[in-house]
């Protein structure tokens, strides 16, 4: 269905509609994958936001590194929805391949920009029509015939500049930003090309659609950025020392970025050398291996990753739970194992990132959303890790890492480094005794010493299930279960130190949602549509980490049904409700679940949650 | 507490410590394992350079070998991590702190099998420590299944006869990156003692493959690593004597061709050929010799092959001088502005 708020306004010259649709809209780039269209599309989006519009972008990508069909959705939205929108508005068709099928699928009403010879306008009715010759308009401004494939893209952002009513003074400074300062002269023949495209349209496409930009004051002071970089700008400032890596679809970027962040920030002045390692390892097991090792160490270790390399991840994530060794795991989730989606988005480790691992294992999740909770995550685990000495994930997904984003300004850690409850020297003059595995402070977080440490108290022998309190080698049956007991105690106390859930209690409603990570906007979105389109008023729960905290209990009690929103087919999270909840709380949830790869939009939500409640 | 065995005698060493440091808990292995006389060799060795034993740290896998790091340097960390993962722990743990000296225990399964990505990996990148494969051909905590590093015509206990080509450990270090290759006998005190020494003052990974006989499950009639065995096929290269960097040169070697190896902290390995000239940093006379002797089922032990200018994961990572895991937050969190900066980057 289409959402579109329409407003009369008179028009202004004969052919052009009646209505205008302002500042909220989707539009559609269909092309081919290593086509350089990516240029063209962030400086597109960029324009819009430097207008002042809350925008998003979702690339949508195959897994080739050119040929296959891709697509970038851009969203303006002056009410700050950046979810993905389900229906497209304005298609900028450039892929041969895709360009019926993409065509046919839209609602009535769109817009379509294409490349003449595709003649698409002949397909069907009720669509506005804008054919481009883009091979006879990108020859005059690139005579250098093999860059033509590069730079005839930019045009249709020249098109689109006039159609949508962007300002060509902020396209220019977009472009200009994209390529640096560096690419100068690349720079200049991609702006010629805008400017021809720009021309065609001024001389040759007179205006039929409604949809229309205008200048707001919506997104001062923000940034645009990807969810990886954000993550691997949280490490550096976190302090991160250790970075053990497997390159691997969606994550390999937060390491890539964070090699660059890392050069630029934590290479010495003086000396011209670094205050990190990056080592990129031989598979993900030995990624974590080193993390571990680092971590045991002394060092701020972290490994990024998706799915498949958690699979592989797993035996090292349980001997880090029982020899309690911090460990920070960014996984960049994504759909299934081997070939098929690794491109496309899912919340699919949930469950099996919680328990991961052989024997009774529990580990700390946290769900960030958005690029400033990248950063500030990246920052806060790696403060839990060491505080209980414990392999922590951070969530994120391909959605949030790979895409870029608007977002608020990354805030500059308001509290120093801590590493946790570690005796060095000095520290143990102190102490009589030093137990590594003993529960001194009833909080379950026992003492550490790292390697290193002078002193004849400092060493121990590190182990996974079977040790004593003093770390001796024991398979006595009081002394594993001691260990487990203390382990569950220490669980427990993290309860106290996640970051605390986001709450919107409505005193009227009946049910509440509970969403994580990036089905956020979607859930937001979706809040706002059951208000506005079905008065149906509803509490929401937004979840930043697992374990879950009494807050989760109480936000289900006062609701007599609660949706839990899971991007993955099995409802994942809301298996570890059940795993955790008495039964008289678990009877009140119900799963809304989508899993199709898609970055989760409003209106699937919509529709799931209104046909569950029968109305 | 109990050691190993051979309580060597009471004294200090040039640091001061006497050898209780260097002791660690009561061994678990088989009476007559090969792996304790390693934990005794390492013991003594530590002992005798006065290697401050805290900044060791002993790393190992999982298996019969990988148990002995609890065995020797009471007063070092120690890490019984995952089957054939030792070396990346260790890598890690080494990143993390520079200082550290790295001891890695482990056995044929850990290294040959199960580990043997991480074992080829952890040579291309020339990890500064020493690496000791306690090589028994034999899977003792499962009772007596074939390694990867047993030989073709090998008897297992049951009478199975192993088919399938061994991997040498030592032709992949030489091969892939490690700086300094080994192999000796558990049963050779004096030459395994000076390889160590060795392995410790060298910069870089120095890997030892020790056959170390498994008395349960490998020392009998058919098999060819056990005692008897190797015994009589040990062929030693040279005849060697290690002198510290912190004492003279006064090596008393009988007439033949010797050779003086100088290591990284100044101390000396003097080889005195056995059988024929054999230059230990010629990389293809050591591949040659070894694959020679294969052919002739014999043992080839001694100092295999050392490479002094190959940079280690260390320089090839321009760390700063202090390990990484204590440097101080000025050092590792930068400060407001740069954050600054880069936010208005992205605006």
């Amino acid at each position: 269905m289409s959402t579109f708020e329409v407003s009369p306004v008179a028009s202004s010259s004969s052919g052009e509609q009646a209505y205008r649709v302002v500042n909220d809209f989707s539009i559609q780039v269909a092309t081919v994958n290593g086509s350089g269209s990516q240029t063209a599309n962030n400086v597109l989006m960029r324009s819009i936001f430097q207008m002042g519009i809350p925008v998003s972008g979702k690339n949508l990508f195959p897994s080739n590194i050119a040929g296959l069909p891709t697509w970038f959705t851009i969203r303006a939205n002056k009410n700050g929805w950046i979810a993905r929108k389900k229906e497209i508005d304005f298609l900028i068709a450039m892929n041969p391949e895709t360009a019926r099928e993409d065509v046919l699928k839209l609602e009535p009403g769109a817009a379509v920009l294409y490349d003449e010879p595709l003649q698409l306008k002949d397909l069907r009715t009720g669509l506005h029509f804008y054919p481009v010759p883009f091979d006879k308009l990108v020859a005059p401004v690139c005579p250098e015939a093999k860059l033509r494939k590069l730079v005839r893209n930019m045009i249709y952002d020249g098109v689109v500049a006039h159609l949508l009513g962007i300002d060509l003074d902020e396209m220019r400074k977009a472009l200009y930003k994209q390529f640096g300062k560096r690419k100068a002269k690349a720079a200049d023949l991609n702006w010629n090309a805008v400017l021809a495209g720009k021309q065609f349209a001024e001389e040759h496409l007179p205006k039929t659609d409604p949809l229309r930009l205008e200048r707001m004051d919506k997104t001062a002071g923000k940034i645009i950025i990807d969810g990886n970089a954000a993550a691997a700008l949280g490490c550096v400032f976190a302090g991160c020392t250790v970075v053990t890596w497997y390159p691997i679809t969606p994550s390999s970027s937060l390491v890539d970025s964070m090699t660059g962040y890392l050069r630029r920030l934590r290479t010495e002045k003086d000396t011209g050398k670094a205050t990190f390692a990056v080592l990129q390892a031989e598979d993900e097991l030995a990624a974590i291996g080193m993390v571990i090792g680092a971590s045991w160490a002394g060092a701020r270790a972290m490994t990024a990753t998706s799915g498949p390399g958690i699979s592989l991840m797993a035996e090292f994530v349980g001997l880090g739970y029982y020899a309690e060794v911090p460990a920070v795991i960014f996984d960049v989730q994504r759909a299934g194992p081997s070939t098929g989606l690794p491109t496309r988005t899912m919340q699919g480790d949930v469950l099996s990132n919680a328990l991961l691992s052989h024997g009774d294992t529990r580990h700390p999740l946290f769900f960030p959303s958005c690029p400033a909770e990248c950063f500030q995550m990246a920052v806060d685990a790696f403060d839990f890790a060491e505080l209980f000495q414990t392999p922590v994930f951070v969530m994120t997904d391909l959605d949030l890492g790979m895409n870029n984003w608007m977002a608020d300004p990354f805030v500059y850690p308001a509290k120093p480094i801590t590493r946790g409850k570690v005796l060095d020297a000095e520290a143990l003059n102190k102490v009589s005794d030093f137990a590594r595995y003993r529960d001194v402070d009833g909080d379950g977080i026992p003492y550490r010493t790292l390697p290193g440490t002078n002193h004849p108290k400092a060493a121990y022998f590190t182990r996974g299930s079977g040790h004593s309190d003093k770390a001796g080698y024991s398979e006595r049956e009081d002394d594993y279960i001691n260990n487990v007991d203390r382990l569950s105690r220490k669980f427990e106390t993290m309860r106290k130190h996640v970051p605390p859930p986001e709450v919107s209690l409505n005193g009227k409603a009946k049910i509440g949602i509970i969403y994580y990570g990036t089905s956020r906007w979607a859930a937001e979105e979706c809040l706002d549509q059951l208000a506005r389109e079905y008065d149906l008023e509803a509490s929401s729960f937004r979840l930043l980490a697992y374990p879950f905290t009494e807050a989760l209990s109480s936000f289900i009690e006062r609701h007599e049904r609660v949706y839990v929103i899971d991007q993955n087919r099995d409802g994942q999270l809301l298996a570890l409700m059940r795993l955790e909840l008495p039964v008289e709380l678990i009877a009140k949830l119900r799963g809304i679940r989508y899993y199709g790869g898609m970055p989760l939009d409003a209106r699937t939500l919509t529709n799931e949650l209104v046909s569950q409640e029968g109305l | 507490m109990s050691t190993v065995a051979a309580t060597p005698p009471k004294k200090v060493n040039r640091i001061g410590l006497d050898v209780l440091p260097y002791k660690g808990s009561k061994t678990t292995l088989c009476a007559g394992c090969g792996h304790n006389s390693i934990s005794e060799r390492l013991i003594e060795v530590f002992f005798e350079l006065g290697v401050e034993p805290w900044q060791v740290a002993k790393m190992s896998g999982i298996g019969c070998s990988s148990k002995t790091p609890a065995y020797f340097l009471n007063q070092a960390h120690g890490f019984n991590s995952v089957h054939g993962r030792a070396p990346a722990v260790s890598t890690g743990a080494l990143l993390a702190n520079k200082n550290l000296k790295g001891v890695v225990v482990t056995g044929d399964g850990d290294t040959a099998s199960i580990g043997i990505g991480q074992f080829v990996h952890m040579l291309r990148r020339n990890v500064p420590l020493v690496y000791i494969i306690e090589n028994n051909g034999v899977y003792g905590l499962t009772k007596g299944q074939f390694s990867a590093t047993a030989d073709i015509g090998s008897k297992q206990k049951s009478g199975v006869i192993n088919e399938m080509n061994p991997i040498d450990c030592c032709l992949l270090a030489i091969e892939l990156g490690a700086t300094m290759v080994a192999r000796s006998f558990s049963g050779d005190k004096r030459q395994l003692s000076n390889i160590l020494k060795a392995c410790i003052s060298h910069r870089g990974l120095a890997v030892v493959d020790v056959i170390s006989p498994c008395v349960t499950f490998n020392d009998h009639e058919g098999s060819t690593k056990s005692y008897s065995y190797v015994k009589e096929h040990d062929i030693p290269l040279h005849e060697m004597q290690y002198v510290p960097y912190y004492e003279e040169i006064q090596v008393q070697m009988e007439d033949g061709q010797v050779r003086d190896v100088e290591l990284h902290d100044g101390s000396h390995l003097r080889l005195r050929a056995l059988h024929g000239d054999f230059d230990p940093t010629n990389k293809d006379m050591a591949l040659a010799a070894i694959h020679e002797a294969d052919k002739k089922g014999e043992v080839l032990t001694g100092l295999l092959y050392v490479r002094k200018d190959k940079e280690t994961l260390h320089d090839m990572m321009h760390l700063v001088d202090e390990p990484l895991a204590t440097l101080p937050q000025s050092r590792v969190r930068p400060g407001p502005e740069a954050l600054e900066m880069i936010m208005e980057e992205l605006r």
